[in-house]
């Protein structure tokens, strides 16, 4: 028999029970669409968290002072002094896995201009900082080295602070404003940025000198961190090795012998590459989840398959004894119920695709969760939901082929 | 009488099936000839092996030893798939119970045995069954539903479905069975129509009067024939029935 015929039979057995077809249908078309909707939901929070990663800094490797251990009392890792200014230039002469580098002190306090007046932070930064945090100065200039030479009274400001300490919408450009005593000239303004994923305002910043805010406002020697950028992501891991080595050199911190161990690091490294793998094998480990989830339905959907397809066999015994008799070979019964489970899954996963794109949209707009629909998602469920009707409709099938036409005919 | 092809030759049939420890002996050694163009009824009451041996005209089952030769082609030795495909070529059954598939249309039906035979296209198909329909005078049926029609009407279009393949032999189990008088005469006349055109009828019934019609008579008992007899005076159907009182619906 060919396969023309065969899918003739096996849609008019289906037509025949409408109602039972779409319910064991049913079953694929929630297993497909709830995979579909679920790896949608993981995978757009999982690029949503990559993207305010990214927005971030780029390829950003953080080094911070360690905490380290006085008379055996562990200190408060800002308290620590460690990080020096030799350090920065050390780092920025020898390291040859970054592309930028900037040293980062910072300190708070009330921003005045006349009757306006705001709360906000100084950044001691170098002109690097920008390229790190992936900032662009809007109006004006950034301060130059110059500057930080001469330890200039200049800052760059972010939107917030400039709208509330020019509310009229003057241009902040120009304009002199004082940090407690200090007179800062203003020589830009930083491009909006907004909130990041953590609720926190990006705009809300001053940017100096570093010298100025060690030398005027701060009185210190040590940094507060440093930020910089590997030269591209794939390189973090061997910048961070270097960097690692040159402090440590710097430090004069002993390596490993036969009798002692190494010394501690006194500075933690951080990259940016690791904050995103950490994330996202939270966000992978979700869509597992849900994934797995989803495909336990869809097996479930197959099993109703398997047991509507069963019920169908016994049902129509007597149709079974009758082709066989009319000269049907099990091969011929085998393929007209294995095309029928396929049917029932094919159709399935078509209306289940529909629907699960349909569901991952309407959760975009009514819960505003961020979903992103993988092609390789519908391929994948699609391809499954196939194999779950042969696989499902293979032992019915199998059943029905192997049925005696003799007493198939005569089975009441 | 001339001698005819021999159709369905059996050569000492036997056919044992093993239930639990003991071996029912189901036929016992049948052997016997039909030549083209015989109306044959076997004969038998229940238990005498009848239901066994048309299994084997069928093709349905393999003798256990002996030999069947349908149309010249020995059977016992075929494989299932085998069968399957000799039943598509050379027999068509009759049921007691019609067994049409439901909600299926009579041209659908009768189409059946041609959708297993790869060498008919659709187009010839339908012909062959519209023509078929045509021969047991459902002409005018031809797309009603297995379900709005008669007894009479489903077992004509079961007629058709056997004639459809062109088959070397007609084989009808009780093809009467389920009929009330009057309807039976009906179908008996359309046999006797078809025996006339020169098909081979083999009738399995355990009604005796069925045997005035045929035209050779076999009767089984105990898994063995016990007679074997030609009809030389065969009565008509078509009289019978005309004889028969008019219903009054």
């Amino acid at each position: 028999m060919n396969f023309s015929n065969l899918f003739k039979i096996a849609l008019r057995a289906v037509m025949a029970n409408k109602m039972r077809s779409f319910l064991t249908a049913l079953g694929i078309i929630i297993g497909v669409a709830s995979v579909i909707t679920m790896l949608a939901i993981g995978q757009g929070s999982k690029r949503s968290i990559q993207a305010n990663i990214a927005e971030m800094g780029s390829n950003m490797i953080m080094i911070h002072p360690g905490a380290d251990m006085r008379g055996g009392v562990r200190q408060d890792p800002s308290a620590m002094q460690t990080l020096k200014l030799a350090d920065y230039e050390a780092l920025r002469n020898e390291c040859t896995y970054i592309k930028a580098i900037s040293p980062n002190v910072t300190s708070s306090g009330q921003w005045v201009n006349g009757n306006n007046n705001t709360q906000s932070t100084i950044y001691g930064v170098s002109p690097d900082y920008l390229e790190i945090r992936q900032l662009t100065v809007e109006d004006g200039v950034m301060f130059g080295d110059a500057d930080i030479k001469s330890s200039a009274k200049v800052c760059v400001v972010g939107v917030t602070v400039a709208n509330y300490l020019f509310p009229n919408g003057e241009d902040p450009v120009g304009k002199v404003v004082r940090f407690g005593s200090i007179p800062f000239r203003i020589v830009g303004v930083l491009k909006k940025k907004g909130y990041n994923s953590m609720g926190m305002d990006q705009d809300d910043l001053v940017l100096a000198p570093y010298t100025t805010v060690m030398k005027r406002i701060l009185a210190q020697t040590w940094l507060g961190n440093i930020n910089c950028s590997a030269i591209t992501e794939d390189v973090t891991e061997k910048a961070t090795e270097e960097i690692t080595a040159i402090l440590r050199r710097n430090h004069k911190l002993k390596d490993a012998t036969d009798t002692t161990p190494a010394d501690d690091d006194d500075f933690n490294i951080r990259s940016q590459e690791e904050l995103s793998s950490m994330m996202s094998s939270t966000t992978d480990m979700l869509t597992i989840l849900l994934g797995a989830v989803a495909g336990i339905s869809l097996i479930v959907g197959g099993i109703g398959i398997m047991n509507i397809m069963y019920v169908s066999v016994t049902e129509r015994t007597r149709e079974i004894g009758l082709r066989m008799s009319v000269g049907a070979r099990g091969i011929d019964i085998l393929n007209q119920f294995l095309i029928e489970a396929i049917m029932l899954s094919v159709t399935g996963g078509i209306i289940g695709v529909l629907l699960g794109i349909g569901a991952s949209f309407a959760v975009n707009s009514i819960a505003h969760w961020p979903i992103f629909i993988q092609p390789w998602s519908i391929v994948m469920s699609f391809a499954v939901c196939t194999l779950t009707g042969v696989f499902f409709g293979w032992y019915p099938a199998k059943k029905a082929a192997l049925l005696d036409p003799i007493e198939a005919i005569r089975y009441e | 009488m001339q001698e005819n092809k021999v159709v369905i030759e059996l050569q000492n049939v036997k056919r044992d099936f093993v239930v639990g420890e003991e071996t029912v002996h189901a036929l016992k050694g049948v052997s016997f000839k039909i030549h083209e163009g015989e109306f044959v009824t076997i004969m038998g009451k229940s238990g005498s092996g009848k239901s066994t041996l048309l299994n084997q005209l069928g093709c349905l089952d393999t003798p256990t030893s002996g030999e069947y030769l349908l149309d010249g082609v020995a059977v016992r030795t075929m494989s299932k798939s085998q069968r399957a495909v000799l039943r598509n070529r050379k027999i068509g059954f009759i049921f007691q119970s019609y067994n049409l598939l439901p909600k299926t249309t009579s041209v659908e039906n009768v189409e059946l045995p041609l959708m297993y035979n790869r060498n008919v296209g659709s187009k010839e198909r339908t012909e062959r069954a519209i023509r078929a329909l045509e021969a047991v005078g459902l002409g005018e049926r031809l797309y009603h539903k297995s379900n709005q029609m008669s007894g009479g009407q489903m077992q004509r279009v079961a007629i058709a479905r056997a004639l459809v393949n062109d088959p070397a032999v007609i084989l009808a189990d009780e093809a009467t069975g389920n009929l009330d008088t009057r309807t039976s005469f009906e179908i008996l006349v359309l046999f006797q129509k078809l025996h006339a055109e020169g098909r081979t009828i083999i009738f399995v019934t355990h009604n005796p009067d069925i045997a005035h019609y045929s035209s050779r008579n076999i009767e089984l008992r105990d898994g063995k024939v016990i007679s074997d007899t030609t009809n030389l005076n065969i009565q008509s159907a078509a009289e019978a029935l005309a004889a028969l009182p008019k219903s009054d619906d």
